[in-house]
């Protein structure tokens, strides 16, 4: 087994702890966009939203720490501006119109067997699948 | 109490998703590109994600209240919608143009440089202006 996967596994396991734990201390799910999006359009008041910019904090903080110690964390992100500004508008837009993202949907509602989970993560998948053949294969623009 | 877990599990998070590689756009856009240089990372973490969560959705169904006090989340709702379909067909395309969807986004916001800022904050916007060019849309229909 590459070691990547590994890690993936490792990384994995983190990612659905903190995801427990937020659910069963604090009574919240860790989704993403949710998180986020309730902070910036208003919809989440009080605890919830003191709660959500406290776990964003951390989440923006800990790799930042990460980083400075180890140095090592790259995104490889393109440098293409259009695409950029694209794909923020799409992902920002899409995960709050359907209320979840890879977190919310993904690890959330699928580890409950929602069916809203499992169809949104299927659409999402395949979207993004049709999405890299499309603007890698045929355009060579990603 | 509650804000300390809060943070605690937004760092967590956010340790898991660049440790687990998924803050690396080129292994996201790897996983999704099935006709090329297939990378299957993303699939070990999914699935080590989900294993801890099922576990915890189990604790929850036993329990009247979290841990900390609160209510715990209702049932999951069952009902196929359009806001639903279109919203994660546009959340995919974006996802697969640039390799990052919301958590990695804010993950990597302290070394990903012009380009994952300039990223983050097109998808603040739209998902600040989205309840509104929704509502609008509807109107209009």
């Amino acid at each position: 087994m590459p070691l990547d996967w590994l890690w993936g596994l490792v990384g994995g396991l983190m990612i659905g702890t903190a995801a427990a734990a937020f659910l069963l201390l604090n009574g919240r799910i860790m989704g993403a966009s949710g998180l986020l999006g309730g902070i910036l359009d208003g919809s989440r008041k009080g605890a919830a939203r003191s709660e959500a910019v406290l776990f964003v904090s951390g989440l923006v903080g800990a790799p930042l720490v990460w980083h400075l110690l180890r140095g090592a964390a790259q995104t490889n992100l393109t440098s293409n501006i259009a695409v950029l500004i694209a794909a923020g508008l799409c992902v920002g837009f899409g995960t709050r119109l359907a209320n979840g993202c890879t977190s919310g949907h993904g690890v959330c509602g699928m580890s409950r067997l929602s069916v809203r989970g499992i169809v949104a993560t299927l659409l999402y998948l395949a979207a993004g699948a049709i999405t890299v053949v499309i603007f890698r294969h045929v355009l060579g623009l990603v | 109490m509650r804000g300390v877990a809060a943070l605690a599990a937004g760092a967590l998070f956010g340790l898991g998703l660049v440790l687990s590689g998924m803050t690396d756009t080129t292994k996201v856009q790897g996983w999704l590109d099935l006709f090329g240089a297939w990378d299957p990372t993303l699939a070990f973490v999914l699935g080590g994600a989900i294993l801890p969560m099922a576990v915890a959705w189990r604790v929850a169904a036993r329990r009247r209240m979290a841990v900390l006090g609160g209510a715990l989340p209702a049932r999951a709702e069952a009902e196929i919608t359009p806001r639903l379909a279109i919203g994660s067909g546009l959340f995919g395309i974006g996802w697969g143009l640039s390799g990052l969807c919301p958590g990695p986004a804010m993950a990597s916001l302290g070394f990903g440089g012009w380009q994952g800022l300039v990223f983050f904050v097109a998808m603040c916007a739209a998902m600040i202006a989205q309840p509104r060019v929704t509502a609008a849309f509807m109107q209009a229909k």
